[in-house]
């Protein structure tokens, strides 16, 4: 479980977060879903410490994150972003494997944990480890980044935006394959996105922000049937429109 | 060809050894710096900058700065604790190609890692690195090509400016080009620059390859450029210990970058030794670089010239004082306020003088300086690198009024050609150089004294006239031996029949005995 307690984050005057308050439960994804500058992101990095808050404090398990060192801290929780950052001077398997390493695990059992992981993303283990990050395709890397955030057993994992940067394809299947390696796994996600179908496909509950402050949180259910304001409302109607659209061109289409 | 090759060793050695300890302190310095700057983001540009205008000072101003600035140091720890520090020789060098290699690798240091992905520092702190594993881990191997890039730079770059620690007293291969231009012995000049070519070269290639081995992660080429890397660092630390073992007794005799200077060096080391004591020249020093040495014990004896020191060392400017009175107050001064010793007066004087063509002279019915003022404004006059800012020149300046159309500063190796050509009417030229008869010039006669005599003296260390007096006596007994008549020979034997600096000395010491002044006349094919 993790808790968010009045959290506020400033940048000298101007406030990037503003005395947010929220709790995961264990094995919830919630997905938090804003437009650019909401303020999700940085929201998403205060739980790892990659950004510290200016007052407020989060509690992983009841426990405050700020009684291990960032380093430690990071190690216990999976991260990964749009940008992906796989290490290029690495091979596909060190990269999986670098946090384990980190840790001090022996190499046997990182080789083991690798090929596990390599499996558990969809890559075969024997022609995907020893291969370069830039040999691979942009869904491959992400399949790579996911199985590194996974490697050292995380109870909880962040993502911000992992699938933003994908062709829809390839994003559709990754978001299948996260789905699927949630329940297996049984973790803790919190998940940044500004797409609205991803957010109801992914999401257990989703919490909307607008600049910098939490304005809902709910089931996409209740979000739908009682938006809290006119934001939400119009957030949540977007894609139900735009199927609409599409399903009327393509009915069209059919006729014609 | 074959006598300088006899030399590669030692220079080559020497500059190697040199080069190596530079790029080492180099970046044992800069890389850690670069690390630490990009940390300190706002001392980036400030430490930059300083390491940038270090580079803009002419490398060889660099070098020479040293020598007085360490001389400063060294007074000051003798006198504190008691510890002199060497002012010419290795210690200055190494501190000016240091400083010298350090901008291209703190610089690199510095792009190489601010040029690392942000994303992969993001994913480097997002799976746990501490602040050291990031930069073990991801910074500096990505930056690592950069880094190289700088190292190999800064390799380059010392190699060639080694060749500028020659005269400040530090062999090096630039020891065949500085007394290869002045002799002009072009071999000599051409071992010495194809020497340091490969030398760099070499050195390029070898941080290469371990690169290719680092960033490729292939151990053998990174083995092999490891094991050579410290197969040369072992050479150069052990030649070093070797040779100071070796030159622990050696007496050092000094010269500066002119042909007669190497001659006369030649002779002072060849009568040294003929007492049974080991010595060695310390050639092509700095012209205040040499008396700085003497001054500060790093040499033991060279040759100068009387109106030289008086002029410069103790400031005199009086005109007309006669070759006696000079002699007498610079063997004063020097002895009372530097403990230096003036153990004779060769016998002969190097002026600097005024020469033109002879052709030239005689259409324009030039004798003499007074006669030269009249059509100053028309001519152009050249001269060595130091002439015009040395009291000699302002002393002729304001006793003829004398006043060129143009000044132009050159080589003296080039001078009397550029005389001899026409290029320019009036040199600087010095009064015993062979040269001056070698392109018919004619020397425009001083009537009213404005340049003091220039008597050739051999100057010593106290040190050495209290430790070893057999060898003080046996310098001493070099005085009056050599008039203008043959030391002008000696001169052009090597200027213009290609004799070395030492055949020429061994010869002068055979025939010597001294009073039978039978030179050989210059008759030979070069190449001898």
């Amino acid at each position: 479980m993790i808790e968010l307690r009045t959290l506020t984050k400033r940048y000298g005057d101007s406030v990037a977060v503003e005395e947010l308050s929220l709790t995961i439960d264990r094995r919830e994804c919630l997905v938090l879903l804003g437009g650019s500058g909401s303020g999700k992101t940085t929201t998403l990095k205060m739980i790892n410490r990659l950004i510290e808050p200016t007052t407020g404090e989060i509690l992983i398990d009841g426990e405050d994150v700020r009684g291990l060192a960032p380093h430690e801290l990071r190690r216990r929780i999976g991260y990964c972003f749009q940008r992906i950052g796989l290490f290029p001077h690495l091979t596909v398997a060190e990269n999986v494997g670098i946090t384990p390493s980190l840790l001090g695990w022996s190499e046997e059992r990182i080789r083991g944990r690798v090929e596990e992981l390599l499996r558990l993303v969809e890559l075969d283990p024997a022609e995907f480890a020893e291969r370069n990050p830039d040999e691979l395709s942009g869904g491959q890397q992400q399949r790579v980044g996911v199985a590194r955030a996974l490697a050292a057993e995380p109870r909880v994992l962040l993502l911000d935006e992992p699938f933003g940067a994908l062709d829809p394809i390839t994003r559709d299947r990754l978001q299948e394959s996260f789905r699927r390696i949630r329940q297996e796994l049984e973790l803790t996600a919190v998940f940044v996105t500004h797409d609205m179908v991803e957010a109801i496909l992914l999401g257990d509950r989703i919490a909307v922000m607008n600049r910098g402050r939490l304005v809902q949180v709910g089931t996409p259910r209740e979000l739908v049937e009682s938006p809290a304001d006119d934001y939400v409302a119009e957030l949540l109607s977007t894609p139900a429109r735009q199927a609409r659209a599409v399903e009327r061109l393509t009915s069209r289409e059919a006729v014609g | 060809m074959r006598e300088e090759l006899a030399l590669l060793p030692l220079y080559g050695t020497a500059h190697l050894r040199l080069t190596l300890a530079a790029v080492f302190l180099g970046a044992a310095f800069s890389i850690p710096t670069g690390i630490w700057l990009t940390r300190h983001r706002s001392l980036e540009q400030g430490v930059l900058g300083v390491a940038s205008v270090i580079q803009t000072i002419p490398s060889l101003a660099l070098l020479a700065i040293m020598v007085p600035a360490l001389a400063a140091l060294g007074g000051f720890t003798s006198r504190a604790f008691g510890v002199p520090v060497p002012a010419i020789g290795v210690l200055p060098a190494l501190i000016g190609l240091t400083l010298y290699s350090v901008l291209p690798i703190l610089r690199n240091t510095v792009i190489g890692i601010s040029g690392v992905d942000a994303a992969l520092v993001e994913a480097a702190r997002g799976v746990g690195m501490t602040d050291r594993q990031q930069l073990w881990r991801v910074e500096l191997p990505l930056a690592l090509p950069v880094i190289v890039a700088g190292l190999r730079t800064a390799i380059v770059w010392v190699v060639g400016m080694a060749t500028l620690s020659t005269p400040v007293g530090a062999p090096s291969l630039g020891n065949y080009i500085f007394a290869g231009l002045q002799t002009r012995n072009l071999n000599a000049v051409l071992v010495g620059c194809v020497a340091a070519a490969v030398l760099a070269l070499s050195l390029d290639s070898l941080v290469h390859l371990l690169e290719v081995g680092i960033r490729r992660r292939r151990p053998l080429p990174r083995r092999i450029a490891i094991v050579l890397l410290l197969l040369l660092y072992a050479y150069a630390a052990g030649s070093f210990a070797l040779e100071g073992l070796h030159a622990g007794g050696a007496v050092r005799v000094g010269s500066k970058t002119f042909t007669e200077q190497y001659v006369l060096s030649e002779i002072l080391v060849r009568t040294i030794e003929r007492t049974g004591v080991a010595a060695e020249a310390v050639p092509s020093l700095g012209s205040t670089v040499a008396f700085d040495a003497l001054r500060s014990g790093a040499i033991d004896a060279y040759v100068d010239y009387s109106g030289t020191v008086w002029a410069t060392v103790l400031g005199r400017d009086r005109a007309g004082a006669s070759r006696e009175e000079v002699l007498r107050e610079v063997r004063e001064a020097l002895e009372r306020d530097f403990g230096i010793h003036v153990l004779g007066a060769l016998g002969f004087e190097n002026a600097y003088a005024l020469a033109m063509r002879r052709r030239t002279a005689d259409q324009l019915g030039i004798r003499t300086i007074s006669d030269l003022a009249v059509h100053a404004p028309r001519l152009a006059i050249a001269s060595d690198y130091e002439f015009f800012s040395r009291a000699e020149w302002a002393s002729l300046e304001r006793a003829y009024g004398l006043r060129f159309r143009e000044q132009r500063t050159m080589d003296p190796s080039l001078m009397y050609e550029a005389a001899g050509h026409g290029d320019v009417d009036v040199i600087s030229a010095y009064s015993t150089d062979g040269r001056i008869e070698a392109f018919d010039l004619r020397v425009v006669k001083d009537d009213r004294r404005a340049i003091p005599p220039y008597d050739a003296i051999v100057m010593a260390s106290e040190d050495l006239v209290r430790d070893r007096p057999e060898v003080a006596r046996a310098l001493a007994r070099l005085a009056g031996t050599i008039d203008a008549e043959r030391m002008r020979h000696m001169n052009f034997a090597v200027d213009e029949l290609g004799k070395s600096p030492g055949a020429v000395a061994e010869e002068f010491l055979r025939s010597a005995g001294h009073k039978n002044p039978v030179l050989s006349e210059p008759s030979r094919t070069p190449g001898d």
